[in-house]
């Protein structure tokens, strides 16, 4: 399999780093110091491909807090909130779209 | 219940050791994920959209009540309360930490449960009819040569390392219960000419991006030959199949490419070489394993006790489930009760703690401890004395799986979906739960009769779309969710694949589409015995077409 950092980046707009932490899988996006949020809000965003090429780079080098990051795309609202960009990166970010059975 | 002995016990308790070290390793660095993934994934942990996902065998859908105990607790201790059972007989649980997955197969292995080969490019769990042992129509009990294939084939050197996952399928049953046409190799237990009880042999069956229906290579295979004439198939399997190209990795690929009657020859010039070897089945190895299957000492009981009688002339809504949800057992005076996993408005299979520790407490009161899993994602308790089961309904009822809509529009098969899955390319979940809303009217139901929905969120399929009487299909066209229809499929002894119905529609509109369908069928339908299923082969997909198309 290509490996993400071989794969040409095409960036068209706002877009974060995102990964699963190792030790429990969660949802995790990579910050602008260099370590890991498990909240979009606290996201790095980039718009440019070199940008996004750079923070994929540094996500990569990670090998023990994060695995199989890759670049997703997000939307800003006038307020600058950070949403995601797709329904996947909605339901990574929110959780599923469906009531879970054990919920108390 | 088959009784495992000190050498599975032994094999599964090293299998926690040997992970609970890998696990270490790779939270320490130690291993890096390239090297760990392999390692997880022979223990049946995948990475999925928000968490791992841990999944456990049950090999040929047979469970103890002990057993289902345990899935309840590593539920409650390690996940979110709840598991999802699959189309393979496995169990999936959704939410599971890495750095507590050693202390989860620790106490799944407590009761001889495990993740061993339910990922990979090996042969997977080893599926049967969830009826096997007690259905009246079968030969004999499939589930003593899926053991012997199991045994077999459990870390089998040569077998580790296929071009691709390998699922086998057995049915002893005139009616095909557990889908063997649509595995890599499906078995059918069958008598020949002479009354010699044997196997059919078919291969190269599967779903997936590129589907077929399992074509005969051998017609009947005596018993003594099962085991060298599998392994035949493997090696003809592993030695062809393409590793080039994952997409044509699979062996329905090589059999289609190669054409299955070449395909039958090399397996055969391969058996013939191995045929009278060590694997040449001694029948005190059969009787050895069949020994350890443990059946129930049935009471000697008739058929239709007058409590039963009354009992069914006296409640409308137990006589609904009676005559939807139980079935005819070998013993006289006793029955199959299927447990529905399909409620109004909620996830297809899932099972929560609380559930399955009440199923497990009812499987002991009566049904001598025994719980099946069937591909339909539905549970059953196998051996219910008939005069109990207006008081076990009262409490299935009570728990929300007796739902009366088995085999009804309802009762759909689904996959996880884009909810859960990373392979995903839309949801399944919602979609199944929609249409449950659409038909809870049971009345409505029971009018369209025997109709299965199957729902898949990707073209891997694991919803079985292309053999549902309706499949759905969910793809991705420029970020929104579509959902491709056919119709006309089914997996059983006369397996098909669905034909598309038309363009795909988007999310907000397939569950008007089923319910299109379901109206469509209604008045084309000769009268209420022609099912959904007849009514297509009859008057074909056109019909059906128009109804949907005309207004969309």
């Amino acid at each position: 399999m290509t490996s993400p950092l071989q794969q040409k980046l095409k960036v068209n707009g706002p877009v974060v780093v995102t990964a699963n932490r190792l030790r429990d899988g969660a949802v995790v996006y990579r910050t602008a110091d260099g370590t890991w949020t498990n909240t979009l809000a606290g996201a790095a965003v980039v718009t440019t491909a070199p940008a996004a090429s750079e923070l994929l780079t540094a996500a990569l080098a990670d090998k023990l807090r994060a695995v199989d990051a890759y670049v997703a795309p997000v939307r800003l609202t006038p307020e600058q909130e950070i949403l995601p960009g797709n329904l996947r990166e909605r339901i990574r970010a929110q959780g599923p779209t469906v009531a879970l059975p054990g919920a108390a | 219940m088959y009784v495992y002995d000190d050498f599975d016990r032994t094999l599964v308790g090293e299998r926690v050791r040997e992970f609970r070290d890998q696990v270490g390793r790779r939270l320490s660095g130690e291993l890096s994920e390239d090297e760990f993934k392999p390692l997880r994934l022979m223990n049946g942990v995948y990475l999925q959209l928000h968490a791992y996902m841990l999944r456990i065998a049950i090999p040929y859908g047979t469970l103890s009540s002990a057993q289902l105990r345990t899935l309840a607790h590593v539920a409650r201790k390690y996940d979110r309360n709840y598991g999802h059972f699959t189309t393979r007989q496995n169990i999936q649980f959704n939410w599971i930490k890495l750095e507590q997955l050693p202390d989860a197969t620790a106490d799944l292995a407590s009761a001889g449960l495990h993740g061993m080969q339910t990922s990979g490019n090996c042969v997977r769990n080893i599926t049967t009819d969830q009826w096997a042992g007690v259905a009246p129509d079968e030969i004999e009990d499939a589930r003593v040569w899926a053991e012997l294939l199991r045994q077999h084939l459990t870390l089998h050197p040569e077998f580790s390392f296929l071009p691709r996952k390998f699922k086998i399928a057995l049915t002893a049953s005139a009616h095909d219960r557990a889908a063997v046409k649509v595995h890599d190799i499906g078995l059918r237990m069958h008598r020949n000419g002479a009354g010699e009880v044997g196997f059919e042999v078919m291969v190269g069956g599967g779903l997936g991006r590129t589907p077929f229906i399992a074509k005969t290579i051998k017609p009947f295979l005596p018993k003594r030959d099962l085991l060298s004439y599998i392994e035949a198939v493997l090696r003809t399997y592993n030695q062809y199949g393409r590793r080039d190209n994952i997409y044509k990795a699979r062996i329905k690929i090589l059999v289609h490419e190669l054409g299955a009657e070449k395909f039958g020859r090399e397996v055969e010039e391969e058996w013939q070489s191995i045929k009278d070897g060590a694997l040449a089945l001694d029948p005190a190895v059969v009787a050895d394993i069949a020994s350890r299957f443990k059946y129930p000492r049935y009471q000697t009981l008739a058929d239709n006790p007058p409590e039963l009688a009354k009992a069914r002339a006296g409640d409308h809504r137990f006589r609904l489930w009676l005559d939807n949800s139980v079935s005819n057992h070998k013993a006289p005076g006793y029955a199959i009760v299927t447990l529905s996993l399909k409620p109004v408005g909620a996830p297809p299979g899932d099972t929560t703690a609380e559930q399955m520790d009440a199923i497990a407490d009812l499987a002991d009161r009566y049904s001598f401890g025994e719980i099946r899993v069937g591909h339909e994602q539905n549970l059953a308790l196998p051996h219910v004395a008939q005069r109990d089961l207006l008081a076990l309904w009262r409490e299935l009822d009570a728990i929300g799986v007796a739902t009366p809509n088995v085999n009804l529009i309802s009762d759909i098969i689904a996959c996880p979906g884009l909810d859960y899955c990373s392979l995903a390319n839309a949801r399944s979940v919602p979609v199944a739960e929609e249409i449950t809303r659409r038909f809870k009217s049971l009345d409505l139901a029971h009018s369209l009769g025997r109709l299965h929905i199957n729902i898949s969120g990707c073209i891997n399929a694991c919803g079985h779309h292309h053999v549902g009487h309706i499949g759905i299909l969910g793809v991705e066209k420029n970020g929104e969710e579509f959902y491709q229809v056919t119709i006309g499929g089914r997996a059983d002894e006369q397996a098909e694949l669905g034909a598309i119905l038309g363009p795909a529609v988007p999310y907000g509109e397939i569950a008007d589409v089923v319910e299109d369908l379901a109206a469509a069928y209604l008045e084309l339908r000769e009268g209420p015995d022609e099912i959904f299923l007849n009514t297509v082969k009859r008057v074909g997909v056109e019909p059906f077409k128009e109804r949907v198309y005309a207004a969309r």
